[in-house]
């Protein structure tokens, strides 16, 4: 490319982040460390059951045993577990039910970040919100709401005081505390998290979502988050999450848990734009996070749809385990990289069921000098009939120092499935960009209008307002203009 | 309007440009025809300012400003149009989006809000209407698909939208069959005022019949060697371009 197209690229790619703003507010915060004393500790905080402070100190030891992986496309960086604070909460926790019991800095907070917590404030009625601040969910909109439909939408926390069979029933049922080292972490530390059980035969009647923000320094967010769709449900989901700019890493581990049984369907849609780290690499989230759903029963669907542009490293396959007959599994992803952001990200089909049908969509954009990678597994089990995946996976390079990278597995036990792979890599044009420009756009507009043009499929899975806020981020994300 | 004095540029070094001249009035139509490789799509993209093409010598001023200065957005906020031989398919961004896009950014530069969604929508009905561009295109993925006729006339419809002082044509009349050339060439006609100008590159005298121009010019190894009115194009027609070659080389060596 020439060397105007590479200033501009240069430009685009050290777009600053504009949630690096931070909260003062004073906090309950844990000592660094991590024994049995600090699970112990915040299982104390929240009030648990004996139950769960096993199942807690159980995950701990599993922890305790475990080696770092090795197989993915970065180098792990070193964690001190020790040098972290697992529990930081904002003093004087606000009640749940009126708003004017919320710290007025909390509020303004997630107003800043376009989450309004006042109901009133909100058109009516068109999404409600969990807010979860550092450790602890703050507040959680139209309960009211919801309730009179049977549908429970309320904090993990509040979730174990009162609803604690349907918690114990299916925590840790979709993601084992053993599955991976980040996973049995959380197990053991989770702070909060949203929990949502929708009853049999009952259609969500609003987008729920949880708006996820790290703000204390030297802590690690580790939350939890459980969706049951009961028989003939249908719920949508929907999480975003930002953090201040600091100079340390911080750690996400987080752990979600979907369980669709019979007739259900599950739409779980995340923007993801954690701090990634200034242009030298320097701070950003690690986002290591274990999402997984299992469609249980027949005729169940799960979609997920993830909008990735934040963290310095994201690491990651949301998956589904497709066991009744004729379930469906969804991945859309756009995952979008640049200065010096790793992202090692995909998904993970696994086809137990007849006549069980998946589809992969994935969309990289990598920019600067960061490296995006797919990685994918479509597993067909000998007693899945008929099943079908079809994957699709897409590469944009923007400038010529990023890189894209594909590794896609299949593990077929049955000889009668269908499984279908595409994949592309391409750059944006000069032909493309001049074209554009030709008409009068903005270059940086011109690379944000390509981008969001590239990524579209994806992006039209998402709700409608989350689209445009997602296609606002993908191209801020790109542009040089500061808002 | 226009005002090209003894332009020079080169691609990878290699000249093409080689010292044109070209005087275009507000009001005016210009046709410009030259055997392949002379030239021709090159003065289009420098005129429209695209970063490969080096301009080494000469002045380009459009209403007195200096064009050379300014970047290709700038140069379009300015009223320059090209209409490509070869338009890019965008895969996924909306025509309709992008245009809004290009309008508002135009308008913004001269100081203007940007159009009501009313006004648009107006705006681009009329517009598709007097180019007959078909509504399912215009709402599909800017060129992702389109038959080579269609993106020709996406170019036309683009004109149409922007309105710019100067559209320049390159070749948009090749691949166009016998009515789309017709509406094409009626749509400019009724684009034409006293405000702008057209330059109209093409090979094919039958575009003049309906777009008839003021000036037709004959472009050769970077220069313009030969201009006229539009005789000169039924005389190219009649007898190809060896004659002009055969003189300018021989003026050249003498
Ligand atoms: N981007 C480029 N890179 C290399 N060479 C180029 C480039 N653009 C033009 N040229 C060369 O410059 C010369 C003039 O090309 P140009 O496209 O302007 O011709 P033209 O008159 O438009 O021809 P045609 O009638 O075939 O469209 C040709 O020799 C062409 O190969
Ligand atoms: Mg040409």
């Amino acid at each position: 490319m020439s060397t105007k197209d590479d200033e501009l690229l240069k430009e685009l790619a050290l777009e600053e982040y504009k949630y690096g703003f931070t909260t003062d507010i004073e906090m309950d915060i844990a000592p660094k460390g991590l024994t049995e004393d600090t699970v112990r500790l915040i299982s104390a905080k929240k009030n648990e059951p004996e139950w769960l402070l096993e199942w807690r100190l159980k995950a701990l030891r599993h922890f305790l045993q475990m080696d770092m992986p090795t197989w993915q496309n970065f180098e792990h960086p070193d964690v001190d577990f020790q040098d972290i604070s697992y529990y930081a909460a904002p003093k004087a926790k606000p009640q749940l039910n009126s708003m004017d019991e919320v710290d007025p800095e909390l509020i303004s907070t997630f107003e800043k970040l376009g989450i309004p917590l006042n109901e009133q404030k909100v058109l009516a009625g068109v999404v409600a919100v969990d807010a979860v601040f550092d450790s602890v969910s703050v507040k959680t909109t139209f309960r009211e709401k919801l309730k009179e439909q049977g549908v429970i939408f309320s904090s993990f926390g509040e979730a174990v005081q009162e609803h604690p069979e349907l918690v114990r029933q299916y925590l840790g049922s979709v993601v084992p505390q053993t599955d991976n080292i980040y996973a049995a972490l959380n197990s053991a530390v989770f702070s909060d998290g949203s929990f949502v059980y929708i009853p049999k035969g009952v259609h969500c009647p609003m987008e729920l979502s949880t708006y996820f923000r790290i703000n204390a320094e030297n802590t690690g967010q580790f939350e939890r988050t459980l969706i049951i769709a009961d028989e003939g449900a249908y719920v949508s989901y929907l999480e975003g999450c930002t953090a201040p700019m600091r100079d340390e890493n911080q750690l996400h581990a987080a752990v979600v848990e979907l369980v669709a049984l019979k007739d259900a369907e599950i739409k779980y849609s995340t923007v993801q734009n954690w701090y990634p780290g200034d242009k030298d690499g320097k701070g950003g989230i690690y986002n290591f996070v274990t999402k997984r759903g299992i469609c249980k029963g027949d005729n169940s669907k799960i979609s997920w749809t993830q909008v990735e542009t934040g963290s310095a490293i994201t690491w990651k396959y949301p998956g589904v385990i497709l066991k009744g007959d004729h379930s469906v599994g969804e991945f859309y992803s756009v995952a979008l990289t640049r200065n010096k952001q790793l992202a090692d990200t995909g998904t993970k089909m696994i086809h137990l069921g007849k006549n069980t049908r998946s589809k992969i969509v994935s969309k990289g954009i990598s920019a600067g000098v960061s490296h995006n990678s797919y990685r994918g597994l479509v597993k067909i089990g000998p007693g899945a009939e008929n099943s079908r995946n079809f994957t699709q996976c897409d590469s944009l390079l923007i400038g010529d120092r990023c890189g894209a990278h594909t590794f896609p597995y299949i593990e077929n036990r049955n000889k009668t499935a269908t499984l279908e792979h595409e994949a592309t890599t391409s750059k944006i044009g000069e032909d493309q960009l001049f074209y554009l420009t030709q008409r009068g756009i903005d270059p940086e507009k011109a690379v944000g209008l390509i981008v969001n043009g590239y990524a579209k499929e994806v992006l039209n899975q998402l709700p409608m307002e989350f689209a445009v806020e997602a296609q606002k981020l993908l191209a801020i994300s790109l542009e040089g203009s500061v808002g | 309007m226009l005002s090209i004095k003894n332009l020079h540029a080169s691609v990878d070094d290699k000249e093409i440009l080689k010292g044109l001249n070209l005087e275009v009035k507000a009001g005016e139509v210009h046709a410009i025809m030259g055997p392949n490789g002379s030239g021709k799509s090159t003065l289009g993209n420098v005129l429209a300012g695209r970063e490969a093409y080096e301009v080494t010598g000469g002045e380009v001023l459009l209403e007195g400003k200096d064009l050379l200065e300014l970047s290709p957005e700038d140069r379009a906020r300015e009223g320059v149009f090209l209409a490509f031989q070869y338009p890019v398919e965008i895969p996924g961004v909306s025509n309709i989006n992008f245009l809004k896009t290009a309008l508002n950014e135009i308008r913004a530069y001269k100081g203007l809000p940007p159009l009501e969604a009313r006004e648009f929508l107006n705006r681009v009905k009329e517009k598709q209407k007097l180019v007959e561009f078909d509504a399912k295109l215009a709402n599909r993925s800017l060129n992702e698909g389109f038959s080579g006729g269609e993106k020709k006339r996406n170019e036309i419809f683009q004109l149409a939208m922007l309105e710019p002082k100067l559209g320049i044509l390159d070749e948009t009349d090749s691949g166009l069959d016998i009515d789309a050339l017709r509406i094409v060439a009626r749509g400019v006609n009724q684009l034409r005022s006293q405000n702008n100008a057209f330059i109209v590159i093409t090979h094919y005298q039958r575009l003049l019949e309906y777009i008839v121009p003021d000036f037709v010019h004959v472009l050769y190894k970077g220069r313009i060697v030969r201009s006229g009115t539009k005789e000169l194009a039924l005389e190219l027609e009649e007898k190809g371009y060896d004659w002009i070659k055969d003189t300018v080389d021989a003026e050249g060596a003498a």
